[in-house]
C-alpha cells in the first residue's frame, strides 16, 4: 500500500499525473456541487430557509465559483485531458519536462488544500471568485487565502503551459505534421498560449488586492489616488481569455469524440483550426470590456469592444459548422461519450447564442449581473464544459482502466444530468430577463414573483445531484465489474488507440509508432489505418 | 496636395456648419426616447435572430443524427476529403454571413446605446450616494431621501452616482437600466418615467453581507403631487440646515 502511494505521489508518468489531476478535480467538483445544493436549498423558498446568515451563503457562493473554475474545469481540461491525451495523440513517450509536470500537479493539490482551508479559518473569504475591490480590501474575510489559492493554481498552470507547448512543438512522432494533429491537441495548444500570456496579469491583480489589504498600499483606494476600476480591467483581461482556456480544450475533446463515434473525417479541418482556434486566440484579449459594460468605462471602449465581442461569433460559428458537418455522411453510434459530445453542441447552441444579446452593450445595461447572465454562462461554460469533461472521461475510460463501463448505468447518469441542468438554467435566464433579479442574492423578497422558478431550480439541482452519483457509480462499478475493453473499443483511427489499454507505464508504446504516408487521425473510410 | 486637402476640409466643415445652423434644433427638441421600449424592441429582434440560427443548426444536426446512424458494427463514415475550393467557400461565406449579422446587431445596439447615454437637456438631476447598504438621494433643493427615490411623472431623471465605501449598482429593472457606483468616480444613468407608479430599485453589484437586502423604491408621482412634496421637503431641509 505504501509502495503504491509512493509510486503515485512521486510519479513522473504523464498518464498517472493526468489521473491525479482527474481525481483532484472531481473532488473539487463534488465539493463545489455541495455548495450549489446548499445555495439552491436556501433559495428554494423566500426568506431564510437553511441559514439566517447571508454571510454563510456568500462563502458557499465564493467557494462554488472558485472551485468550479480554478479547481475543477481548468485542471480537468488542461491537467487531466491534456496530460493523458496529448503525448498519446502525438506519439510521444512522455511530456518534454516530466518532473516539471509532477511539480505542477503537486502545486495543484496544494492549491486545493488551501482552498479547503476556507472551511477552517475563522473569517473565510467572501469575495466571490472575482475578488473585486474595494470590497475585497474592506471585508473582514480572509482575502489573502483567495490570493494565495489563485497564485498557486495559476503557477501550476503556467508550468503546464510551458510543458505542453514544448511537447507539442518538438515531440511529435516522426511523420506527424501540423495538419495531422488531433483537434483536441490543437485546441489545447491554443489554450496554453492564452494561459501563458494572461495568467501573470491575474497573478498581479490578486497580489495587488492583498498588498492593499495587508500592507497598506493604495492601488485601488481613490482617497489616496488609486482607482477601483484598474482591478476589474486586470482581472477580466485574464479572466475572459480564461473562458477560452476552458472552451478550447472542451470543444477539442468534443471534436475528437464526435469524429470517433461518427467514424468520419472532420468537416473543413483547416477552417476549424486556423479560423476557429486561431480566431479565438487572436480575439481573446480584445473583448474583456464586455464584463465592464455597466461599470462606468468610457463609451468609446464599450462600443468598440461590443463589436469585437460580437465578432467572437465568427470563429465559434466556424467550429460549429465543422462539428455539425462532421456528422454528414458519418456512421453515428450513440454510446455514452457521444451522448455527451452531441449534448455539448446543443448546450453550446443555447449558451453561445444567448451570449449575443449580452455582447450588445445597450441590452447588457439591463441583463448584466442578473440571473440571465448566470443562466448563460452556466450553459456555455459550466455545463457544456462539464459535460465534455465527463464525455472525455467515458471516452478514455477503456483506455486508462483497460475495462468497459456499464453502458446502461452511464446513460441513466447522462440523462438525469441533462434533464437536471436544463431544469435549472433555462428558468434562470427567464427570471433574469423578465424580472431582472440580480445574481449573488441570499434572498429575493423584492422579487416575490420569482419564487416558483426558484423552487423548480431547486428540483433541478437535486436531479443533477442524483445524476452525478449515478455517474460516479458507473465509474466505480466499471473498475470492479467491467469487462476487458480491448485496445481500440471505439474503432478510432487516432494514435492514442494504437497502444495497449492501459498503455505501458513508461514510454506508452514498445517502440515509437511509425507513421504511414498520408496518415491522419480522422482518415476514416479509407484503408490507411 | 496637402494644402488642397486642408482647404477642402475646412470648406466642407464650414458648409456642414452652415447647413446645421439652418436646422430647427432649438424649440423643436427631439422626442425624448423611451429606452425601456427601445430595449424591448431590440431584445425581441435579437431573440428572433438567435432563434433562427439555433433552430437551423439544431434541425440539421438532428437530421444528420437520424439519417447517418450506424447500421452495422464495422461501418465507417464516407465523407470525402474537401477540395481547396469548397474548403475556402465553407470558410469565407460563413465568415461574411456571421460578420454581416454581427455588424447589423452592433449598429442597432449602438443606436440604442446612444439613447441610453445622451441625457435629455431638461432632465431632473438627483445625486445618489450608495453605501453598505443604503441608497442616499440628494435633490437640487437640498431635500434628502433614503432608499426612496421620488420623481415626477413626465420628466426625464438623471442620477449622478457615487459611493461611500464599495461597489454598488443602482438597478431599476422596469426601466431596463443600471450602472455601478463606486468611490472616486461619478457615473450616471437616466430614465424617463411617464406614468405614476412604484418600481423596484435594487443593488446589482455584490457588496457584501446584505447585498440582497439593499433595495428600495422608485416612486413616480403625478407632477402636482411631486411639486408639493418637493417644496415641503426642501423647506424642511432648509430648516434643518438653519437649526444646525
Amino acid at each position: 500500500m505504501m509502495y503504491v502511494l509512493k509510486d503515485w505521489i512521486f510519479t513522473t508518468d504523464h498518464k498517472k499525473i493526468g489521473l491525479l489531476y482527474l481525481i483532484g478535480s472531481i473532488a473539487a467538483f463534488a465539493l463545489a456541487g455541495i455548495m450549489a445544493l446548499l445555495m439552491r436549498t436556501e433559495l428554494s423558498s423566500m426568506g431564510p430557509t437553511i441559514t439566517n446568515n447571508p454571510g454563510d451563503y456568500n462563502v458557499w457562493l465564493y467557494f462554488h465559483g472558485a472551485a468550479m473554475i480554478l479547481g475543477f474545469q481548468i485542471p480537468a481540461l488542461t491537467g487531466f485531458l491534456a496530460n493523458y491525451l496529448i503525448p498519446l495523440q502525438i506519439g510521444a513517450r512522455d511530456v518534454a519536462f516530466p518532473r516539471v509536470n509532477a511539480l505542477s500537479v503537486w502545486l495543484f493539490y496544494m492549491g486545493i488544500v488551501l482552498a479547503l482551508m476556507t472551511f477552517v479559518v475563522p473569517n473565510p473569504p467572501d469575495v466571490m471568485w472575482t475578488g473585486y475591490p474595494p470590497y475585497s480590501v474592506l471585508t473582514p474575510g480572509n482575502t489573502a487565502l483567495y490570493t494565495f489559492t489563485v497564485l498557486l493554481l495559476g503557477f501550476a498552470s503556467i508550468l503546464g503551459g510551458v510543458n505542453f507547448l514544448t511537447t507539442i512543438t518538438f515531440m511529435r512522432a516522426p511523420g506527424i505534421g501540423w495538419n495531422q494533429l488531433n483537434v483536441f491537441t490543437w485546441c489545447t495548444y491554443g489554450a496554453f498560449i492564452l494561459q501563458l500570456i494572461f495568467v501573470p496579469v491575474l497573478g498581479t491583480a490578486v497580489t495587488m488586492i492583498t498588498l492593499d489589504k495587508y500592507m497598506g498600499t493604495h492601488f485601488f483606494d481613490p482617497a489616496a489616488g488609486g482607482d477601483v476600476l484598474i482591478y476589474q480591467n486586470l482581472f477580466w483581461f485574464y479572466s475572459h481569455p480564461a473562458v477560452y482556456v476552458i472552451f478550447l480544450p472542451f470543444i477539442g475533446i468534443v471534436f475528437d469524440i464526435v469524429a470517433t463515434f461518427a467514424r468520419n473525417r472532420i468537416f473543413n479541418y483547416k477552417a476549424a483550426i486556423n479560423g476557429g482556434v486561431g480566431g479565438i486566440v487572436l480575439l481573446a484579449g480584445e473583448v474583456w470590456i464586455h464584463h465592464l459594460y455597466v461599470t462606468g468605462m468610457p463609451d468609446w471602449i464599450r462600443v468598440g469592444q461590443m463589436v469585437t465581442t460580437l465578432m467572437i461569433s465568427i470563429p465559434v460559428g466556424l467550429l460549429f459548422i465543422s462539428l455539425v458537418g462532421t456528422l454528414f455522411k458519418g456512421s453515428i453510434s450513440f454510446k455514452t461519450p457521444m451522448l455527451y459530445g452531441l449534448s455539448v453542441i446543443f448546450l453550446m447552441l443555447i449558451g453561445g447564442l444567448t451570449g449575443i444579446p449580452l455582447a450588445i452593450v445597450s441590452l447588457d445595461l439591463h441583463v448584466s449581473d442578473t440571473y440571465f447572465i448566470i443562466g448563460h454562462f452556466h450553459y456555455v461554460m459550466a455545463v457544456a464544459g462539464t459535460f465534455s469533461i465527463f464525455g472525455g472521461v467515458y471516452y478514455l475510460y477503456p483506455k486508462f482502466t483497460g475495462k468497459m463501463y456499464n453502458e446502461t448505468i452511464a446513460k441513466i447518469g447522462f440523462w438525469l444530468s441533462f434533464i437536471g441542468v436544463n431544469t435549472i438554467f433555462f428558468p434562470m435566464m427567464i427570471v433574469g430577463v423578465t424580472t431582472g433579479m440580480p445574481r449573488r442574492y441570499w434572498d429575493y423578497s423584492q422579487f416575490p414573483e420569482t419564487a416558483p422558478y426558484h423552487f423548480i431550480m431547486g428540483i433541478g439541482a437535486a436531479i443533477i445531484a442524483v445524476g452525478f452519483i449515478v455517474i460516479l457509480i458507473s465509474w466505480i462499478h466499471g473498475l470492479f465489474k467491467g469487462t476487458p475493453a480491448g485496445d481500440n473499443p471505439w474503432g478510432s483511427r487516432s494514435l492514442e488507440w494504437t497502444t495497449t489499454s492501459p498503455p505501458l507505464a513508461h514510454g506508452n508504446w514498445e517502440a515509437v509508432p511509425t507513421i504511414a504516408e498520408g496518415w491522419g487521425p480522422y482518415e476514416y473510410g479509407t484503408d490507411k489505418a | 496636395m496637402h494644402k488642397l486637402g486642408m482647404t477642402g476640409l475646412s470648406l466642407t466643415s464650414s458648409l456642414i456648419g452652415f447647413i446645421a445652423s439652418l436646422l430647427p434644433t432649438s424649440g423643436f427638441a427631439k422626442d425624448i426616447p423611451d429606452n425601456a421600449k427601445g430595449f424591448d424592441h431590440l431584445w425581441y429582434e435579437v431573440m428572433v435572430d438567435i432563434t433562427i440560427i439555433g433552430v437551423i443548426f439544431a434541425v440539421i444536426m438532428i437530421y444528420f443524427m437520424i439519417k447517418y446512424r450506424r447500421r452495422s458494427a464495422d461501418e465507417e463514415g464516407s465523407q470525402k476529403p474537401m477540395s481547396a475550393v469548397s474548403a475556402i467557400g465553407w470558410s469565407v461565406i460563413p465568415v461574411f454571413m456571421f460578420l454581416a449579422d454581427d455588424l447589423y446587431l452592433a449598429a442597432n445596439g449602438w443606436e440604442l446605446y446612444n439613447d441610453y447615454r445622451n441625457v435629455p437637456e431638461n432632465a431632473f438631476e438627483v445625486k445618489l450616494e450608495a453605501a453598505m447598504w443604503t441608497w442616499d438621494y440628494t435633490y437640487p433643493n437640498g431635500a434628502k431621501t433614503y432608499n426612496e427615490l421620488r420623481v415626477p411623472a413626465g420628466t426625464p431623471v438623471v442620477l449622478r452616482m457615487t459611493s461611500r465605501d464599495t461597489l454598488h449598482s443602482h438597478y431599476i429593472p422596469d426601466f431596463r437600466i443600471k450602472e455601478d457606483s463606486m468611490p472616486g468616480r461619478v457615473t450616471y444613468i437616466w430614465f424617463y418615467p411617464q406614468e405614476p407608479g412604484e418600481h423596484v430599485v435594487t443593488c446589482a453589484e455584490y457588496c457584501g453581507l446584505l447585498h440582497s437586502k439593499m433595495y428600495g423604491k422608485l416612486i413616480v408621482m403625478p407632477e402636482d403631487e411631486f411639486t408639493a412634496w418637493y417644496k415641503t421637503e426642501g423647506d424642511n431641509s432648509e430648516q434643518t440646515v438653519a437649526s444646525n
